[in-house]
C-alpha cells in the first residue's frame, strides 16, 4: 500500500517521543554492553596474565627445588617453580642493591589453572609444607577477579532488562498508536486493506523511528565509552576502544525489536476486526 | 449478486437482534432503497453486506461468496469491490481531497500515476476537481459527502452501499448525491441505499425493503 502516511504515522506524539526513549534505552544499552566487555577483558587477562601467580615462602631450611615439586602435585597448580637465588638478586637489585650478603627466603612460583580455587589453595600448601607462607597477591586477584565475574553478569543482566524495557515501550506506543488511529484503521480495513498492509505500516514506522533513536543513543555512547576506556588503560594495559560492532548493531537490532513487535503488537488487535 | 437467508445479528447476548430471521435476494446491477425507522437495522444489514460485521446466523452470499462460511484472510479481496458511503463520510482529515480519494486504489495496488488519475477523473465527476488539495476540513457537508462518494466509486465496485448519505444535505446537495449514485447504477454497478426520506424516495422509484424492529416487513416493487 504505496500511500502518503494514511495511519496519520508521522504525526502523532507519541511517535516523536519514541526515538527519544529509544536513544535512552540505546545509551543505557550502550553503556551496560561496554561495562559487560570490559569486566570480560579484565577478567581474562589478570587470569590468563602474571595475576595468575602465587608466591608461596617456603620454611627456612627446606630444599626449595622439592618444596616446588610437591607443590606441583597440588590439585588446581598447572606449574611450581623454584626462584633461584641468582633470579631473586636480580628481582631486589632495584630496591635493595647488592643482595648476596642478605639472609633471602626460599620462594617457590606457583601458576595457576584458574585463579577461583586460590583461597583453598592457600590451605593446601599450608597442609602440604607446614611453615608455609602464601603471599596474598594472588588471593587478592582472585577476589578482584569474582568481583570483575559480577559485574558482567550484572551487565548482561542490565543489557537484558534495557532489550524487555524498550520492547515493553514499543508495545505501549504502538497500542497508543492503535488507539489514537482506530477509525482510519476501521477505515482501511473497510476499503479491503489486509491486517499485512495495516501492521506493515505500523511497523516499518516504528522500525525507523527506534532504529534512529538507537542511532541516537550509541552515537551518545561511543565518546563516553572511550573515555572509559582511557580511564582503565592502566589497569588493563592498553585504552580500551568501545565495542564498535556492538555499537554499529544497536540501530538495526532496535529497528528488528520494533518491527517485530509492532506486527505482532497489531496484527493480534486487527484479528479483533472481522 | 446478494441473497441473506435467514440472516439474524446479535451484538450481544442477552440483547434483541439487531437484525432477526432476515431473507431476500437482490439481482445484479439493480438499484434498491432500504428504508425504516431509527434502529430498524439499515445500518447493521449495510454492515453485514460490505463486511463489517459477520451474522450470527443464517448464510450470507455477496457477489457470489458465502460470507457466513468465508476465512477471514479472504474478506479483502471481496471488500475492495464494495463501495460504501457513510453517513458520516468517514474522510481521513489528515489527508486531502485527492488522497482521500486515491485511497481504495492504493490499497488495491494500482499504479501511483494511474490512480491519482483515476482519482482526478472521479473528483470531476463530483464536481470537485477544482478542490483537488484542500482537507476535508475545509470543505462543506455535502462536498465532503460528494468526495465520500467518489472515494467509494473510484475502484469501480460491483457493489455499491450507501447508509444515509443524504441525512445531514439540504435538498440540493441529496438531490445531487442520489443522482450521481443513479449514475452508478447505469453503468452497472448494483446500488443500495439507506434512507428515511421518503420524499427522495418518491422522486427516484426503486424497489424497497422495509425494516422493523429488525425484520424485514414488506419488500415490494415501488412505482
Amino acid at each position: 500500500m504505496k500511500s502518503r502516511d494514511p495511519l496519520g504515522l508521522r504525526r502523532a506524539l507519541a511517535d516523536r517521543l519514541l526515538p527519544m526513549l529509544v536513544a535512552a534505552m540505546a545509551l543505557l544499552g550502550s553503556l551496560a554492553l561496554g561495562g559487560a566487555l570490559a569486566a570480560a577483558g579484565l577478567s581474562a587477562r589478570w587470569e590468563g596474565g602474571a595475576a595468575a601467580a602465587i608466591m608461596v615462602q617456603v620454611p627456612p631450611g627446606t630444599d626449595a627445588a622439592g618444596a616446588a615439586r610437591r607443590l606441583a602435585a597440588l590439585p588446581g597448580v598447572a606449574e611450581a617453580t623454584a626462584i633461584d637465588r641468582a633470579r631473586m638478586g636480580d628481582l631486589l637489585r632495584p630496591w635493595l642493591g647488592n643482595t648476596e650478603s642478605l639472609p633471602l627466603p626460599a620462594l617457590v612460583e606457583l601458576r595457576l589453572m584458574a585463579l577461583d580455587g586460590a583461597e583453598d589453595l592457600a590451605a593446601r600448601v599450608q597442609a602440604t609444607l607446614p611453615g608455609a607462607t602464601v603471599e596474598s597477591h594472588g588471593i587478592w586477584v582472585a577476589r578482584l577477579l569474582a568481583l570483575a565475574g559480577a559485574l558482567q553478569r550484572a551487565a548482561w543482566a542490565v543489557l537484558a532488562l534495557v532489550v524487555l524495557v524498550a520492547g515493553m515501550m514499543i508495545v505501549v506506543a504502538t497500542r497508543a498508536g492503535l488507539a489514537a488511529r482506530r477509525g482510519t484503521i476501521a477505515i482501511l480495513h473497510d476499503m479491503g486493506a489486509t491486517d499485512g498492509m495495516i501492521a506493515g505500516r505500523f511497523a516499518a514506522r516504528l522500525a525507523w523511528l527506534s532504529g534512529f533513536g538507537a542511532a541516537i543513543g550509541a552515537g551518545a555512547a561511543a565518546p563516553v565509552l572511550m573515555l572509559l576506556g582511557g580511564m582503565a588503560a592502566p589497569l588493563v594495559g592498553a585504552a580500551a576502544a568501545p565495542p564498535w560492532i556492538g555499537l554499529s548493531v544497536m540501530p538495526p537490532a532496535a529497528a528488528l525489536i520494533a518491527w517485530a513487535t509492532a506486527q505482532l503488537t497489531v496484527r493480534q488487535w486487527l484479528r479483533s476486526l472481522p | 449478486m446478494v441473497r441473506l437467508e435467514d440472516i439474524t445479528l446479535h451484538y450481544g447476548t442477552g440483547e434483541a437482534p439487531a437484525l432477526d430471521a432476515v431473507s431476500c435476494a437482490l439481482e445484479a446491477g439493480s438499484f434498491t432503497w432500504l428504508t425504516g425507522a431509527s434502529g430498524a437495522g439499515k445500518s447493521s444489514l449495510l454492515k453485514l453486506l460490505h463486511l463489517a460485521a459477520r451474522p450470527t446466523a443464517g448464510r450470507l452470499f455477496v457477489l457470489g461468496q458465502a460470507v457466513h462460511a468465508a476465512r477471514r484472510r479472504d474478506l479483502p479481496g471481496l471488500r475492495r469491490r464494495i463501495g460504501i458511503v457513510f453517513q458520516d463520510v468517514r474522510l481521513l482529515p489528515h489527508l486531502d481531497v485527492l488522497d482521500n480519494v486515491a485511497l481504495p486504489l492504493r490499497i488495491a495496488g494500482r499504479r501511483e500515476a494511474q490512480l491519482l488519475a483515476d482519482a482526478k477523473e472521479m473528483l470531476d465527476w463530483v464536481g470537485l476537481g477544482h478542490r483537488l488539495h484542500d482537507r476535508p476540513e475545509a470543505l462543506s457537508g455535502g462536498e465532503q459527502q460528494r468526495v465520500a462518494l467518489a472515494r467509494a466509486v473510484v475502484a469501480r465496485p460491483a457493489l455499491l452501499l450507501a447508509d444515509e448519505p443524504t441525512a445531514q444535505l439540504d435538498d440540493d446537495q441529496a438531490h445531487r448525491v442520489i443522482a450521481l449514485l443513479r449514475q452508478m447504477h447505469r453503468l452497472g454497478s448494483t446500488v443500495i441505499v439507506a434512507s428515511h426520506n421518503i420524499a427522495l424516495l418518491g422522486e427516484y422509484p426503486a424497489p424497497v425493503l422495509h425494516l422493523a424492529a429488525g425484520r424485514l416487513v414488506d419488500a415490494h416493487e415501488e412505482p
